[in-house]
């Protein structure tokens, strides 16, 4: 019996959006309550992948940011730093809990309104989220142990945390986590398109029934994180997003008795050697460039490769982009998904039609995308002048460029040759090389054959323009304590 | 331009092989691959026990697996067993494999293993699975090992010619990638994971980086070889995720039984249990399924 086969392909395999219920409108979580903007205004979150309209949201203005400061301050006072470190731990573990518990409601709302596939919100962001939560619980109640050996130590009080939209709930977990474990309240406000894992998580603080005001979500635009920052009332200021807002912020609170930390831009490099095992590198190379659709302050935008192998890099590579498989955010076998906004979307096309109009040449995968929705398929330049403007700003998008080295100081001097310093990779068979380029590299993390390794022990943050300050492990808790 | 790399690296390999092995494959899709791997599979006995009934019993179920499922592409057994299949499978579109020089541990001298190669077939052997000497390939000598694929590979006098690795015995990935060099220089038409007879055997990240050396082999020389799998696949979520590897590392060119085979024996029964759920809806047990 000889039939003919269907050909062999993956049907769509949908997450299912069931368990999750969206509202149609969003208040404001404020001293354990959701309440109404003072003002009455709102704004729209969609869904990048369709552009449809996924809820209302509360648009909060400088009244309701000091209503928000003084219940955290409230909360601090009253509640959150007479409780003994033990009690507050049960209450970490207790979000924690709930975070694994709603995982799958949570990856679907991050897919939903910030269009990453759902493969990366359910095996990544949601998982870290909760494993922050669960270290810093751990550490409440051993905080004199936190810094050089047992000594007191002390919360800071409110601390106001700004957080991106790239990792929206994840984010918003580093700052949380270790600010709740070290005797902090906190004001958060997650960004303009991704608010509602933040929402999700404020409903999760409550329903773990934490004393009202210690975590408060305010939602707005970039005008309610300058409200935040201008209030006085914070004792920190906790920021995650772009190098230009970072600098606003750090010139706005010059001179105030306000403790902040920054964690901004990048244009990471990936050195590969000859010696390096060629297929890994590519998949480190997916894996750094790739990941999120290019949104992570830590992607590694510039890769360097040895000219001994850089034309079979750049072919290895070439085939494996074209087996990505980009579209629709829900299908579990979707690799790349929507780009988070509109004005990313023209952001990412602006720099690369300056890529070509400089004169490097463009390699993407090709794949037809809906006709709505923000799209950009994954790409890599070759031909790359280090002077170019995509080998120097941040794209911010799935856009690598490719240029070569011939000695390994070449690589590290060219690595280290721009103003940030978040992270970098290095491939290589041989130890001693990989250790001799990390060390000299300036990067708050080096990745050596792999990339993207996160843990809530393992501090993260920049050199440079990349910022300042730690998140992660005892470093991180530093940030918190005084 | 592509070369041989240097080394293997198992931590991206295995991240790599484990996302896609998790390729969700639901619905038409499972159906279509169910078909694929029984079409693509080598439905093997190689038991001391082995009888020209029970080999009569496998032929049978080779050609008519089941109800409206494609025929298996080969059956695999000892050579003295190869008259047995021949007839039991004539007219058929079912081939017979043999193993071969001194399967499985391939230590005999070559005028051994290239005797018992001739002997099988000239009793009807459509493909050849022998196995390459794994003391002597770790030891360095890999000239000599090549030279005993090239002779076998003569005695196959035209037979297909699957040169087994034996990958749970090479040690290190990079091992095996040298090893899968090594073989397809040396004229395999298909490179094979392992015997079945030790412990471990094929895994996600063998396989993937057994498809990354026949891709790089063919991208230098144009001479697509085949991958078989073998050992250790006994349930259908993990061979749609074996199918998963050679579909996104090879190419959909890669997903025929002249380039890609699966040798094993529990396997069938959970392919067919697992399609009537597909086609019922209801999963009805080992019972309904005829397992020679």
């Amino acid at each position: 019996m000889s039939a003919v086969l269907p050909e062999f392909g993956y049907s769509p395999s949908l997450e299912s959006t069931a368990p999750l219920q969206i509202l149609e409108r969003y208040g404001l979580f404020i001293g354990g309550e959701w309440i109404q903007p003072a003002a009455g205004g709102s704004f729209a979150t969609v869904n990048p992948a369709t552009e449809e309209v996924l809820a209302k949201v509360a648009f909060a203005d400088a009244t309701d940011v000091d209503r928000a400061v003084r219940a955290a301050r409230r909360g601090y006072e009253k509640y959150w730093r007479k409780l003994r470190p033990a009690e507050r731990a049960k209450y970490i573990f207790r979000i924690a809990r709930a975070l694994t518990e709603r995982s799958r409601e949570l990856a679907v709302l991050e897919t939903l309104d910030g269009g990453k596939p759902i493969r990366e919100s359910r095996d990544f962001d949601v998982p870290q989220a909760s494993a922050h939560f669960f270290y810093h619980a751990g550490w409440a109640d051993k905080l004199a142990w936190a810094l050089a050996g047992p000594e007191r130590v002390h919360p800071l009080g409110v601390v106001g945390a700004i957080v991106p939209w790239n990792f929206p709930l994840l984010i918003a977990a580093w700052k949380l986590a270790p600010a709740l474990a070290c005797g902090n309240t906190v004001v958060l406000k997650p960004a303009e398109t991704t608010p509602l894992t933040a929402l999700l998580l404020a409903e999760i603080c409550a329903e773990a029934e934490l004393p009202p005001g210690v975590v408060n979500v305010i939602t707005g635009d970039g005008r309610t994180g300058a409200a935040l920052v201008e209030h006085g009332g914070l004792d920190k200021i906790s920021f995650t997003g772009s190098t230009e807002v970072g600098k606003a912020i750090r010139r706005e609170t010059a001179g105030k008795p306000l403790r902040l930390s920054l964690e901004l831009g990048g244009k990471s490099a990936l050195i590969v050697y000859e010696d390096a095992a060629l297929d890994q590198a590519v998949e480190g190379i997916v894996e750094a460039i790739y990941f999120n659709q290019g949104h992570v302050c830590c992607a590694g935008s510039r890769l360097l490769v040895a000219e001994s192998v850089y034309e079979d890099v750049v072919e290895r590579l070439r085939a494996r982009i074209a087996t990505l498989r980009h579209g629709n955010p829900l299908d579990k076998n979707t690799d790349i998904g929507a780009i988070n906004s509109r004005a990313q979307r023209d952001k990412i096309r602006e720099l690369v039609t300056s890529g070509v109009e400089e004169g490097a040449t463009l390699i993407q995968a090709s794949c037809a995308f809906p006709e709505r929705g923000f799209w950009f398929p994954a790409s890599f330049f070759t031909n790359v002048q280090p002077s170019y403007r995509i080998a120097r700003e941040e794209i911010f998008g799935p856009v690598l460029s490719v240029m070569s080295f011939r000695t390994p100081d070449e690589a590290i001097e060219r690595a280290n040759n721009l103003p940030y310093g978040l992270s970098a990779g290095v491939w290589s068979g041989s130890g001693a090389l990989a250790m001799y380029t990390a060390a000299r590299l300036a990067a708050g993390v080096v990745w050596c054959n792999t990339f993207n390794r996160f843990d809530p022990s393992s501090p993260f943050g920049g050199y440079k323009e990349s910022g300042f300050g730690r998140e992660g492990g005892l470093l991180g808790l530093r940030e918190y304590l005084s | 331009m592509i070369c041989a790399p240097a080394r293997v690296d198992a931590v991206m390999l295995e991240a790599r092989a484990a996302a896609l092995a998790k390729r969700s494959i639901k619905g038409a899709s499972k159906r279509a691959g169910i078909d694929l791997l029984v079409s693509c599979m080598d439905l093997t006995t190689l038991e001391g026990r082995d009888s020209p009934g029970r080999v009569r019993a496998l032929c049978a179920r080779a050609i008519r697996p089941g109800f409206a499922v494609p025929s298996v592409a080969a059956v695999c057994l000892y050579p003295s067993l190869v008259s047995v299949a021949r007839e039991a499978l004539a007219g058929s579109s079912v081939k017979v494999a043999s193993v071969a020089s001194a399967f499985p541990s391939g230590l005999a001298p070559l005028e051994i293993k290239v005797a018992e190669t001739l002997a099988a077939v000239a009793a009807g052997a459509d493909e050849i699975d022998m196995v390459i000497d794994r003391g002597a390939f770790l030891a360095g000598e890999g000239a000599r090992v090549r030279a005993e694929i090239v002779a076998v590979r003569r005695a196959c006098d035209g037979a297909t010619l699957k040169v087994i690795l034996e990958v749970g015995e090479l040690g290190s990935y990079t091992t095996v990638r040298r090893a899968c060099d090594l073989a397809l220089d040396a004229g395999a038409d298909f490179i094979k994971t392992s015997t079945g007879k030790i412990a471990s055997s094929s895994t996600p990240a063998v396989a993937l980086l057994m498809c990354e050396a026949i891709r790089d082999y063919a991208a230098r020389t144009g001479r697509a070889a085949g991958l078989k799998l073998a050992g250790g696949i006994r349930t259908t979520k993990g061979a749609l995720g074996y199918l998963a590897i050679v579909n996104e590392t090879l190419g959909t060119a890669w997903l025929h039984a002249s380039r890609f085979r699966i040798g094993a024996s529990s396997l069938l029964d959970d392919l067919l249990m697992q399609l009537e759920k597909e086609r019922s809806g209801a999963y009805a047990g080992p019972a309904y399924v005829a397992s020679a």
